[in-house]
């Protein structure tokens, strides 16, 4: 295959992984911003929701777009629902403290892990997508005869992973009209900014960092469920969003949800790209190199904001 | 209602701040905290409204014990913060800092109307972050947004700090405003122009104890108690 239609290829891989760890990378960065928790455990979380993906579309008879819109409803209730348990059972009893609160993170990071392990066992299992007809993508080129359009060998996608970057884009959207227009999103956004006031304003700030926690989680989960018909399901598969997840709202800025929106297309984009051309480890280690940069150079990432 | 002190001791941490301190501020009354840097003033006006644990004493609005209740209970109850460098939440707009306002308690769009004709420059300036406020409108919005919760108790910390005159004086209307419709008012000020002009009576902190209690006119004539306990 040319150049051209190779490249276009690898951006089109690339936005499917960065529409996945956009949402991923919120959750991330949501817990941060509101609770000032740095969430250990939040890749845990991402792999709930794939198990979980699995086990309600394997259990549910019919067409397979009935077991993943079920699955993408169940598996965020449930990882959230496990999140707000280990915010109330843990995080809470240890004061919010950031030190202790990464320490307990791993903690809930090994018991999930362990839970999935023992329940779910260790093979890799695939969910299939709600549907996945293929999409011969056009190219062209100016040949003998002038302008021509052709349809390259092996040049196409799916529905199934345009879908996938429709559904993160809508889901962002919708997140952030929550955030910004709704009641719950202007007291979450006053907790943020200063939490004392927030209780002198009567908001019950450990209920705020039960529902972001939650909330975190469930975005996660969320992304799971799109992406576990492309990925298999596996109990170790939280460790890639995890890393990802964290370079990204380094880059984009702790707490700042454009910066982690931006961030998570630029390094999802250059992750599809150069692990299309090159290598998958090439990618990692240049978006390892590129949080380095950030944290020696601009420290509060490209749009947090200086600490005053 | 009167708010009462009854014997609280508070710090932060291990570190005590705050040793048996008794007051009592009334409806219609403003109650002026005086003492030196430290002497526990903020911090009293932060153990009332429950950011600070209290390490014995309670704190009585009326009969309900808003020291046995979670602090964010303690707004619902009619108490208004005002605090030291207003601590608007500066990167919400006027409107969204009035929203949080009316969040605990007052009545919604009434409330909200109440609040923006006190203070009509708000208005204009709904849209816009509240970072990007003057000094002086920060302060509004900071009354404005207490005012939002329709408060029987109100507690103001240096609310003239760092103002021009023409803002210390719509501040001292408001006050006189609140305090004629029988709010009860708990006020830290260091400038004592500003205490003799607004206060009715001035408790005096010392290194977290209560001293004397005053009416202002005492001072007005006598200020060897200024010197005794604030060094002027």
């Amino acid at each position: 295959m040319e150049f051209g239609p190779h490249l276009i290829l690898a951006i089109l891989e690339g936005a499917v992984g960065a529409a996945v760890l956009a949402l991923t990378a919120l959750g991330l960065s949501l817990v941060f911003g509101i609770m000032r928790v740095v969430n250990v455990a939040h890749g845990e979380f991402f792999m709930l929701g794939a198990i979980v993906a699995w086990w309600v579309a394997t259990s549910i008879a019919g067409h397979p777009a009935l077991g993943f819109v079920a699955a993408a409803v169940v598996a965020p209730l449930v990882a959230g629902g496990v999140a707000v348990l280990g915010d109330r059972l843990v995080l809470k009893r240890v004061h919010y403290d950031p030190e202790a609160t990464i320490v307990a993170t791993i903690g809930i990071l090994y018991i999930i892990q362990q839970l999935a392990l023992m329940t779910y066992g260790p093979e890799a299992r695939p969910v299939e997508p709600p549907f996945n007809s293929r999409i011969a993508l056009p190219w062209f080129e100016f040949g003998e005869t002038g302008f021509e359009i052709y349809y390259p060998w092996g040049f196409g996608t799916t529905t199934y992973k345009l879908f996938v970057i429709g559904a993160a884009a809508v889901i962002l959207v919708g997140f952030w009209l929550f955030l910004s227009r709704s009641r719950i999103g202007l007291v979450m956004r006053a907790t943020q900014l200063d939490r004392e006031m927030a209780t002198a304003f009567g908001i019950p700030v450990s209920r705020v960092y039960s529902l972001v926690f939650g909330l975190g989680a469930a975005l996660a989960a969320l992304a799971a469920v799109l992406i576990v018909p492309i990925q298999q399901a596996h109990y170790l598969m939280g460790g890639d969003p995890l890393l990802l997840s964290f370079i990204v709202v380094i880059i984009g800025g702790l707490g700042s949800i454009r910066g982690t929106i931006v961030a998570a297309v630029l390094i999802g984009l250059s992750d599809g790209i150069i692990s299309v051309f090159f290598s998958p480890t090439l990618a990692k280690i240049i978006a390892t190199l590129l949080v380095a940069l950030v944290l020696v150079f601009r420290p509060q990432g490209l749009f947090g904001k200086k600490p005053a | 209602m009167t708010l009462r002190l009854d014997g609280i001791s508070a710090g932060y941490g291990p570190v005590q701040v705050l040793f048996d301190l008794s007051l009592e501020a009334r409806p219609g009354e403003v109650l002026c905290l005086l003492g030196r840097n430290g002497a526990g003033k903020t911090t009293t006006l932060k153990a009332i409204m429950g950011l600070l644990p209290l390490m014995s004493g309670r704190v009585l609005l009326g009969a309900a014990e808003l020291s046995a209740m979670p602090a964010h209970e303690v707004p619902k109850h009619g108490i208004g913060y005002i605090p030291q460098g207003r601590r608007l939440f500066t990167e919400l707009t006027v409107a969204e800092n009035i929203e949080v306002g009316l969040l605990a308690r007052g009545r919604g769009a009434e409330t909200r109307e109440k609040v923006l004709t006190m203070f009509p420059r708000l208005r204009e300036r709904l849209s816009q972050r509240a970072e990007t406020l003057s000094g002086g409108e920060q302060q509004m919005l900071a009354t404005a947004r207490a005012l939002c919760l329709e408060p029987e108790v109100l507690l103001l910390d240096e609310p003239t700090e760092g103002l021009q005159p023409s803002m210390i004086s719509l501040i001292r209307d408001t006050v006189d405003v609140m305090r004629d419709a029988g709010v009860a008012i708990i006020l830290v000020e260091q400038r004592i122009e500003a205490v003799l002009n607004l206060a009715d009576r001035v408790a005096f902190i010392e290194n977290g104890h209560g001293r004397e209690v005053v009416d202002v006119e005492v001072l007005r004539r006598d200020k060897a108690l200024l010197q005794k306990y604030v060094g002027i």
